[in-house]
């Protein structure tokens, strides 16, 4: 048991410090949310400086205690979110990194690190949300193609995307997890259709794809033909391991916002709310000490983090989602029911977080069958 | 940074969950519970392997080890339902002769504001340190016999010539100094009383606040420890209890009881282990709220997956969930911890 960096991961914090300080005022003005073109150039243009300043593939190959340190340090120093280059640096980048030839690698990872290229995620279907495998999305071979056609859902950043990771039924008799490739699309073949999709916060944040004879090179196809669920589950750990680091810095923040607005309107002499507060205090220590337990359980196993990240996920998404409901007694009705007071648009938002990236339901069934070991069942 | 015991650390949780199955092992529990007169062979043999004196300089005849090693070893005493005043054994090891190597069995008592005012094993202990605080709220004991009695140490009376100013005080009685109100114990394995007044005639020189501290922190190390059983019984017994021709593990309403109960425990484990490293107030008192959530709660989850057994006398499961209640109910409690991380919320500028 150690709390305590090593002197090298210090320099690292300090020297990242020192550049953020630099880096952050020469940034442009964040884009409205709904100027999509203005948020794609914003997002990539951060990926850049990130590069240029050598922290561009850290999500990939620094240890995770640095990763842990870069995420708790932009966060504090207020820098931009990963935002459009989630599914890029997040998702299809490492799998492509685990997964891909030589060839892939270099066609596809430069442009990801370097800030140019967007890609999207195109996993769910209308009928293939937690039972992903029954995805239905068809590719059949023609000479050096795929074909595409069907549908896919909650693509985040579709409109804006260059590439998209799309995940297609190539063998339709194999068992259902045998049956399906990953696959690299463009997102400017023709057939492709983005619908965007209003979530109940307000703006479009994610999107419909509908494909329709879509042509993609069977070059484009990483890991072998009707593997790609297994190629797959690299990137979903990744997802549920590191996405959130940086918000529980920002929950903790939010936080001692709402007990100095409590104490301000008065409603800080409420015990009830008083003593809410205090466990969320310890909620939210606690959830970051978690966060430091599977790195360094992540360093030993090599990075991506496994079923540990479950309990995270679930418990993390609950707590915030307790946080904006306390959120909204500190603020009292006028606050609670204004859709642009910031924490209300968060509460909002918060409603998705035990839902995407795996329900809470699926994460309770992945931790009582891969860590306690009990039975498979309905 | 790592968080995760070093494997010295898990040799010594290992050696220590070995020592207990052999000389504490469900047998020996039930007797426990028909006679739950302290073991004092058993207390020994603690104290021979370091239990007490774990944290003790080694130049003193202790193990030389810190916090979080007594954290990993207060987890299996938890894990294993061990009765007995152990937190008062460890933390007054140093303190009172014969407590380090289990010959003697101390009491340790707080009856300060919002402090339980309850004895652990009455009958069983030798002596008696009470905590209390100091300042104009302490009033000279609380009884009637204040300064009756004529034991050792005998500056006879109480107030302020015997407080070391303005912390709280530490004060030694003998078992017979104290006044008692009986209580019939709701956990059938630790004996309760409940302190009336006792005498302040015996200072001790002791930093309470650390003591305090220490004592939250290794309380909240044994909730973990019950915490963590209690799983792994509802996990056994729903992977082996088969209804409607399955093991109703199989069942999502069972299973994800079990896998909130896990979340529980990973997450007061979290806190507790952290708190051990730091050794500061708020994350203790932090760890203490979640490590009770988790104890008491896995316990009444565990009882629920047991079904009627689980409501039985015969089943283990109730004396997990009792140990728990009382356990809650000492060293920071509820309503106090969480005002106190409330109130720190205020000047806390977000700090990791």
């Amino acid at each position: 048991m150690d709390l305590t960096y090593t002197p090298e991961e210090e320099d690292f914090r300090a020297r990242l410090r020192e550049w953020l300080a630099k880096a952050l005022p020469e940034l442009p003005a964040r884009p409205d949310p709904l100027d999509w073109p203005g948020r794609r150039a914003y997002d990539l243009g951060w990926q850049r400086r990130l590069y240029d300043a050598g922290y561009g593939s850290l999500h990939w190959d620094a240890p995770p205690a640095l990763r842990l340190i870069f995420l708790e340090e932009t966060e504090l120093a207020g820098a931009p979110y990963v935002g459009a280059n989630f599914v890029g640096l997040l998702h299809a980048g490492p799998t492509i990194a685990a997964e891909g030839t030589d060839e892939q690698r270099a066609r596809w990872l430069p442009p990801i690190l370097r800030g140019e290229a967007v890609w999207c995620q195109g996993f769910s279907e209308p009928d293939a949300g937690s039972d992903l495998a029954a995805l239905r999305t068809r590719a059949v071979r023609d000479g050096d193609d795929y074909v595409i056609t069907g549908q896919k859902t909650w693509t985040s950043h579709a409109e804006i995307a260059d590439w998209c990771e799309l995940l297609v039924r190539t063998d339709p008799e194999a068992p259902r997890h045998r049956g399906i490739s990953w696959l690299a699309m463009p997102m400017d073949a023709p057939g492709i259709t983005v619908r965007p999709l209003r979530t109940l916060a307000g703006p479009a944040e994610f999107a419909e794809v509908f494909l329709d004879e879509v042509r993609v090179p069977v070059a484009n196809r990483v890991g072998a033909e009707h593997d790609g669920w297994r190629v797959t589950m690299v990137t979903l750990s990744f997802e549920r391991g590191t996405a959130f680091v940086g918000e529980v810095v920002a929950c903790r923040r939010t936080l001692g916002g709402l007990a100095r607005t409590a104490r301000a309107n008065g409603r800080w002499d409420d015990p009830v709310l008083r003593r809410r507060l205090g466990r969320l205090n310890a909620e939210f220590t606690a959830l970051w000490r978690l966060i430091q337990w599977n790195v360094g359980a992540g360093g030993e196993a090599g990075g991506a983090p496994g079923a540990g990240g479950s309990v995270f996920k679930l418990r993390y998404s609950q707590a915030r989602q307790e946080l904006y409901d306390a959120a909204a007694e500190v603020l009292g009705a006028s606050g609670a029911l204004d859709a642009d007071q910031e924490w209300t648009a968060a509460r909002l938002s918060s409603l998705s977080y035990t839902i995407a990236a795996g329900t809470s339901q699926i994460q309770r069934n992945i931790i009582a069958e891969r860590i306690l070991g009990l039975p498979k069942g309905r | 940074m790592d968080l995760r015991p070093t494997a010295d650390q898990r040799a010594l949780q290992t050696s220590a969950r070995d020592l207990l199955a052999r000389r504490f092992g469900r047998d020996r529990l039930r007797a426990a519970v028909d006679d739950p007169a302290l073991d004092r062979a058993l207390w020994r043999e603690l104290g021979a392997a370091g239990f007490f004196a774990l944290r003790l300089p080694e130049a003193d005849g202790g193990v030389g080890l810190g916090l979080p090693d007594a954290v990993l070893v207060f987890e299996e005493a938890g894990r294993a339902l061990l009765p007995g005043p152990l937190v008062a054994g460890h933390l007054l090891a140093g303190v009172v002769p014969g407590a380090a190597t289990g010959e003697r069995v101390v009491g340790l008592c707080d009856v300060g504001t919002g402090g339980a005012r309850l004895w652990e094993h009455p009958e069983d202990c030798d002596e008696l340190i009470m905590v209390e605080d100091a300042g104009p709220d302490a009033s000279c004991g609380d009884g009637p016999d204040a300064s009756s009695g004529d034991g050792p140490g005998a500056s006879s009376g109480c107030g302020p010539d015997t407080s070391s100013g303005d912390g709280p005080d530490a004060y030694w009685n003998a078992p017979d100094w104290p006044t008692l109100a009986p209580l019939r114990s709701i956990d059938p394995l630790t004996p309760l009383a409940r302190v009336v007044s006792y005498p302040r005639r015996a200072p001790r020189a002791l930093d309470v606040p650390r003591l305090r501290r220490e004592a939250t922190l290794l309380t909240a190390a044994l909730q973990l420890g019950s915490a963590a059983r209690t799983v792994e019984m509802a996990v056994e017994h729903a992977g082996r209890r088969e209804q409607f021709g399955v093991r109703i593990g199989a069942f999502q309403a069972v299973k994800h009881l079990c896998a909130e109960m896990l979340i529980r425990v990973d997450i007061a484990r979290s806190a507790v282990y952290a708190a051990s490293l730091t050794g500061q107030s708020l994350p203790v008192i932090g760890a203490k709220v979640l490590a009770d959530e988790a104890a008491v709660r896995n316990a009444r989850d565990c009882l629920q997956v047991h079904g009627g057994m689980g409501f039985t006398w015969e089943a283990d499961v109730h004396l997990h969930l009792k140990r728990a209640w009382l356990r809650l109910e000492q060293w920071q409690s509820g309503a106090k911890a969480e005002e106190a991380l409330a109130e720190a919320l205020l000047a806390d500028a977000a700090a990791v």
